[in-house]
């Protein structure tokens, strides 16, 4: 088997569920109880937040826990708009955001804010001088995805934190859920950044947890309103086990980071250079820097994306279509529409998304069964096109 | 960039004439102190600055430390190269290289020491400019507040150059104004006045007082802690935890509910005292505020202070919270100081506390309890703990958690 669909999900690694179990038996007190099991918990707890904190170099109470990278999404944009409203309704993203972005934007715009998406080049990359057009006296928020989740596109973060230091007002969230561990942590946790999301399950951890960074300073209001847990910003249990086991899989994922990332690269090329010069292949991913090492999408002329998935996986190998998000509603993948890619091209697209557990050998069996779908597809797209030549 | 040493310059106490020997002195040892991690620095602490040579350690986390440090105005990370032209040409570079910004201006200040150096001053400014002005295209002189400085000196040993200017903590040495005893509850405001007394030269110790089984294990662990946040600011402190539990309820079974605060805090206050003096302190901090609480009014002080002649100061008393909270952050003790323990100033208090307490009467109230006898069981019951920064009292069972993350 051949998984390579890691920006779906990632298997939970065995030493983090193993922790997972230990301290949902163990440690169970809630961390809010003032006896010595909730104590032990709440020890744990800001033992976990502490080496969160520590591995990105930021402070301890920078870190909130939540349930993942939709509600980091949700929350920063949301709990910004609710905080900021009286100094300005508007707000700029990229058009190229995942859905948690984007229909919290489309929310917001039903309540009267106003949304600028910026538009993005042919690599999915949004401009600078865009961005400082779009910029108003009422602007509350920009908010950038680091990696894109269906091309791999790198955002130019630190352009933007470049021109947000002369708007030291603004909120500047980056939704980093595919970003992290990928050898740009210097990019997303720069100096002008205020909030950043994080979802645990694309690193090895389980669920339904996550975090956020907060810049210590900024205010946001909560959306969980209750038992104040969490800086009285975030209310609900805290669900410990998942959260040291997310502690835990961050440690390992950012252990011999630049290896990991030089391997995926490794696997990524691989691939690329084996289907790059394909005449029905058009690909979306560069092997350059500026993308990801672990993403590549490419559509394959006239056949539908979904058909790709499933042939690749007779063979036991694990693609997508573009996003999973978007995979099941049949949609064209939203990003490459708004590289204004043709819908007939944007909906054969596939993506192949790595993990640091990928191999070279992994690779060149990709690349045989690639060879062998490609001579089937390529007799179907012949016999579309003389099909159509006869009518 | 590999800096060689980092100079500190002196802050007030540079203009104390008689007592600067003493001030230097103390200075010296407590940047040892806040050094003391990092094997290989060398600390000469001269009459006009203070130099930390490096000898190879990374700068970054001695500058940290430094920033903490009173008694220093600021200091420079410093290169060191050998005396030729062409070395001082390729470190000045490096150095403004580090920091400029388009449209920026520089200007050179030059001290030579050595007088067989090839160079004279003029020349040095003169010929070191230009060469600045050649190898970074835009960058322009400016006589009058550049943006970057570059101090070159021309030393015996060696040509020293530096461009960056750190703001130290300002204030006076720990110790060099004498020693007191701190009111410590755990609370916001108590640690922020610790640092304050602390900026103003003064050693303090921690007075604590806890009462079990009405405060718990954590509440005493939290004091520790914030101790050891406090300690950052002086190498190390002592922590002293008075047993309070039988004091209290003698009170709360003997005065009337109105005025057991009052006489609590006189307690407090007897027994801070007398600690004060067997350890020959010359004084009593503590976090007080005017009217934040009903102990805070000028009335409960006046009833309060009524017990000790020893000096109490407060240095926060005309200060608002807000202002507080954001020393807290600074100093790092917020986070800990709002964890939800009870202390022993938040258990037993009367619903309606008396907010103008009237001394005569408390003074009669006083007589219900052996006062004598308390305070003499109180202090043969206290403790004291050396605390020193990165020690750790919160979180007991890191190591155990350690494997699970």
């Amino acid at each position: 088997m051949i998984y390579f669909d890691n920006s779906a999900t990632t298997q939970a690694a065995p030493e983090v569920v193993d922790t997972y179990d230990k301290v949902s038996q163990q440690i169970w007190g809630n961390p809010s109880s003032l006896h010595r099991f909730g104590e032990a918990a709440f020890n744990l707890l800001e033992q976990s937040r502490k080496q969160i904190a520590d591995l990105l170099g930021v402070h301890q109470s920078e870190i909130l826990f939540t349930s993942g990278g939709t509600e980091g999404d949700n929350w920063v944009l949301k709990g910004t708009a609710i905080e900021k409203r009286a100094f300005g309704n508007h707000l700029i993203t990229t058009a190229v955001e995942h859905p948690a972005i984007h229909n919290s934007m489309e929310q917001l715009k039903q309540l009267g804010f106003e949304v600028t998406y910026l538009p993005v080049d042919e690599a999915g990359r949004i401009s600078i001088a865009d961005l400082k057009a779009a910029i108003r006296p009422t602007t509350i928020l920009v908010s950038v995805m680091a990696v894109n989740n269906e091309i791999g596109t790198i955002q130019p973060l630190k352009a933007v934190a470049d021109v947000l230091a002369d708007y030291p007002k603004i909120h500047y969230h980056i939704d980093a859920v595919q970003g992290i561990g990928k050898g740009i942590q210097d990019m997303i946790m720069n100096d002008r950044v205020d909030f950043v999301t994080f979802s645990g399950h694309k690193f090895h951890a389980p669920r339904g947890i996550g975090f956020i960074y907060k810049r210590q300073g900024r205010k946001i209001a909560p959306l969980l309103t209750g038992g104040g847990q969490e800086r009285n910003l975030r209310s609900g249990t805290e669900n410990l086990p998942a959260i040291a086991a997310m502690s835990k899989a961050l440690r390992l994922l950012l252990t011999d980071e630049a290896k990991k990332v030089a391997q995926q690269r490794a696997v990524k090329n691989r691939i690329y250079q084996h289907i790059k010069d394909r005449d029905l292949v058009t690909l979306f991913s560069q092997p350059t820097d500026d993308f990801a090492p672990h993403i590549l999408c490419f559509a394959i002329k006239g056949v539908r994306g979904e058909t790709i998935v499933h042939a690749f996986e007779e063979h036991d190998i694990f693609i997508s279509t573009t996003s999973a998000c978007s995979s099941k509603k049949h949609m064209a993948s939203s990003t490459l529409m708004a590289m204004h890619i043709d819908e007939s091209v944007a909906t054969s697209a596939i993506r192949i998304s790595l993990d640091a557990n990928n191999t070279l050998a992994e690779a060149d069996e990709f690349n045989r069964v690639f060879d062998v779908l490609y001579d089937q597809f390529k007799k179907l797209s012949h016999t579309e096109s003389k099909s159509s030549a006869q009518v | 960039m590999d800096y060689s040493e980092i100079m500190v310059r002196y802050g007030e106490l540079s203009t104390k004439g008689k007592n600067r020997k003493d001030f230097i002195r103390q200075l010296g040892q407590n940047v040892k102190a806040a050094l003391q991690e990092f094997a290989d620095l060398e600390i000469h602490a001269q009459h006009d600055r203070l130099h930390v040579a490096l000898n190879g350690t990374p700068s970054g986390p001695v500058i940290d430390r430094l920033k903490g440090v009173f008694g220093i105005e600021n200091f420079s990370p410093v290169l060191k190269v050998e005396k030729t032209k062409d070395a001082m040409f390729e470190a000045a570079k490096t150095l403004i290289e580090a920091q400029y910004e388009p449209g920026m201006t520089f200007k050179i200040n030059t001290k030579r020491q050595d007088h067989q150096f090839e160079l004279d001053t003029n020349q040095i400014n003169d010929q070191l400019g230009g060469h600045i002005l050649r190898s970074i295209p835009v960058i322009t002189v400016k006589m009058k507040q550049p943006d970057i400085t570059l101090r070159v000196e021309v030393r015996l040993n060696g040509i020293f150059l530096s461009s960056e200017t750190i703001h130290g903590a300002g204030g006076l040495p720990v110790g060099t104004g004498g020693r007191a005893v701190m009111m410590l509850s755990g609370g916001i405001d108590s640690p922020v006045a610790a640092y304050m007394g602390m900026k103003r030269g003064v050693k303090l110790d921690m007075v604590h007082f806890f009462s079990p089984p009405y405060t718990s294990e954590q509440a005493l662990a939290k004091a520790k802690e914030l101790t050891t946040k406090i300690a950052g600011f002086a190498g190390h402190v002592q922590f002293i935890a008075v047993p309070f539990t039988k004091v209290q309820e003698d009170i709360k079974e003997k005065v009337p509910e109105g005025y057991l605060m009052t006489i609590q805090r006189r307690m407090m206050l007897r027994l801070t005292a007398a600690i004060a003096q067997q350890r020959g302190a010359k004084g009593i901090f503590t976090g007080e505020s005017l009217g934040q609480v009903a102990s805070q009014t000028l009335e409960s002080m006046l009833a309060i202070n009524d017990v000790t002649t020893m000096p109490v100061l407060r240095p926060l008393v005309s200060m608002d919270k807000t202002e507080i909270i954001k020393i807290a952050e600074k100093i790092d003790t917020y986070d800990l100081s709002i964890l939800p323990f009870e202390d022993c100033c938040t258990i037993f208090t009367p619903p309606a506390p008396k907010t103008r307490p009237d001394l005569e009467k408390v003074r009669n109230f006083e007589k219900l309890i052996d006062v004598d006898a308390l305070m003499a069981e109180a202090l043969a019951g206290v403790t004291v703990v050396n605390i020193k920064p990165g020690d750790h009292y919160m979180n007991q069972q890191e190591e155990v958690f350690a494997e699970l993350l």
